[in-house]
């Protein structure tokens, strides 16, 4: 234990921490734009718009996150040869970010559903008797309330994102959970190096935790 | 100002409008009144077009409004402001705000501009001092005269009130009446669908009485409550009044 705990191999295990950190961030971003996008086609009246954003909800609920990464990884470059002819390196961080995204996504779509559809109608009406537009209303008073009715659930997608960014240590991303199995392989020890790597994922998501509960305070001046 | 002819509407198999017909003239202050369910406040919808009736035409200063024609429908509505009876004010937003949104994204003004109106409109119903507040932290007789300031903002030329004071506790039903009656004062066509018949009689020179979708009688109101010509209107105005 004492000698893998030496400053070293804690710096390179915590800038793993960072990288899964930095996934699960970019991931809940990318996810929420995403989200934002597929939620409005499942609630527009387009039959076609409708169907294909419950079909790509479906597919990404409905396969393991584990096989996404791998499909994005090694599927999509084949797919791009096949295409184009030409031979396409895909760089394992990118194509994390990209597998964490549309999965996240999936599930964004349905919570920013159900908090779009939990607020008020009266808001919406009030929007119509106004003359205001679709896209401010969306912007100025639909979303900002949906948003904050989905703090908890969006908090425990963050989380999940943290830990299933792990995932991505499967395609060779050095993130925490990579990092500690490059350092168990190297002490032939694999005991503390994923001991340390729970503390810190455990750490991230206790921290993530604290500051949603804060952020939740704040935000309810306006209740 | 407002005509309504033949006017329709079904929810599903309800029949809850029939064959109306209005007419509203400038500076009137038209009570809506009758039983619940009688197609009052549906009345009111359709006539700013929250709802959509199913045949009929409603005219806006001699204007059809055809929801087909968008750009021109949306133009008619501006002149409306409504009221909701749960006041329907931005959650998100302050008390300021909600009366600048749409000066400033609808009507293009410049933030300065709005703000000026704003605080004039809400001097007016006495809650300039809430300016920075939240809704949720007002009264609801705050919040229905914010509602009532918020529409004023958009200078519309009539004004719709859907049950304004049904949602409010007892001793808060006169600040928002005074506001209303200090608005028709100043001229505001107003149609308003109450259950205070006080307003009706004293601020409302006419009265429309529905009952099923259609309208029973149709009377100035000094006539509607001293000498109601239909029997229900007189069996509804001594459920109304206890004495």
């Amino acid at each position: 234990m004492l000698d893998i705990l030496n400053p070293e191999n804690l710096m390179f295990m915590l800038k793993g921490a960072g990288f899964s950190l930095l996934l699960a961030f970019g991931a809940i971003l990318f996810g929420c734009v995403i989200g934002v996008i597929m939620a409005a086609g499942k609630m527009s009246r387009s039959r076609l718009l409708n169907a294909l954003a419950s079909a790509y909800v479906e597919i990404f609920r409905g396969t393991p996150m584990l096989l996404q990464v791998l499909f994005f990884y090694l599927g999509v470059p084949v797919i791009y040869q096949r295409i184009t002819g030409v031979r396409m390196n895909a760089n394992p961080y990118i194509v994390g970010l990209l597998a964490l995204s549309f999965n996240s996504g999936a599930y964004q779509t349905e919570l920013i559903r159900s908090g779009i559809n939990g607020v008020d109608r009266g808001q919406w009406e009030a929007c119509e008797t106004l003359g205001i537009g679709y896209a401010t209303m969306m912007k100025e008073i639909i979303l900002p309330q949906a948003f904050k009715n989905i703090i908890p659930p969006l908090v425990s997608e963050f989380i999940m994102l943290i830990k299933d960014s792990s995932l991505i240590s499967s395609i060779g991303a050095l993130e925490l959970l990579y990092a500690a199995q490059v350092l168990g392989k190297k002490y032939y020890d694999y005991l503390d190096p994923l001991i340390i790597a729970a503390i810190i994922y455990l750490t991230l998501t206790l921290i993530t935790s604290w500051v949603a509960r804060r952020v939740e305070r704040r935000l309810s001046v306006s209740d | 100002m407002i005509k309504v002819e033949h006017l329709d509407k079904t929810f599903g198999s309800l029949k809850a409008l029939h064959d109306i017909n209005l007419q509203v003239n400038q500076g009137d202050i038209i009570s809506l009144i009758g039983p619940s369910g009688s197609g009052k406040s549906t009345l009111l919808r359709c006539i700013h077009g929250l709802e959509k009736a199913d045949s009929g035409n409603i005219y806006l200063n001699g204007e059809l409004m055809n929801p087909a024609d968008k750009a021109k429908y949306a133009e008619l509505r501006k002149k409306m402001g409504f009221v909701f009876q749960h006041f329907n004010l931005f959650n998100n937003k302050t008390v300021l705000e909600n009366c600048m949104l749409a000066q400033i994204t609808v009507a293009g003004k410049s933030p300065q501009d709005a703000e000026a109106t704003a605080m004039d409109y809400l001097e007016k119903v006495g809650l300039s001092d809430k300016r920075d507040a939240y809704p949720s932290k007002l009264s609801g007789g705050q919040k229905q005269r914010v509602a009532i300031a918020r529409a004023l903002c958009m200078h519309p030329e009539l004004m719709l009130f859907d049950e304004p004071t049904s949602a409010l506790d007892p001793e808060m039903i006169k600040e928002v009446l005074e506001v209303m009656k200090e608005l028709g004062r100043h001229g505001m066509t107003m149609i308003v669908v109450t259950h205070e018949m006080g307003f009706a009689r004293k601020v409302g020179n006419r009265v429309v009485f529905l009952e099923n979708g259609r309208i029973i009688e149709e009377n100035t109101s000094e006539e509607f409550f001293t000498n109601p010509q239909s029997d229900r209107a007189k069996d509804f105005l001594s459920k109304v009044f206890y004495d």
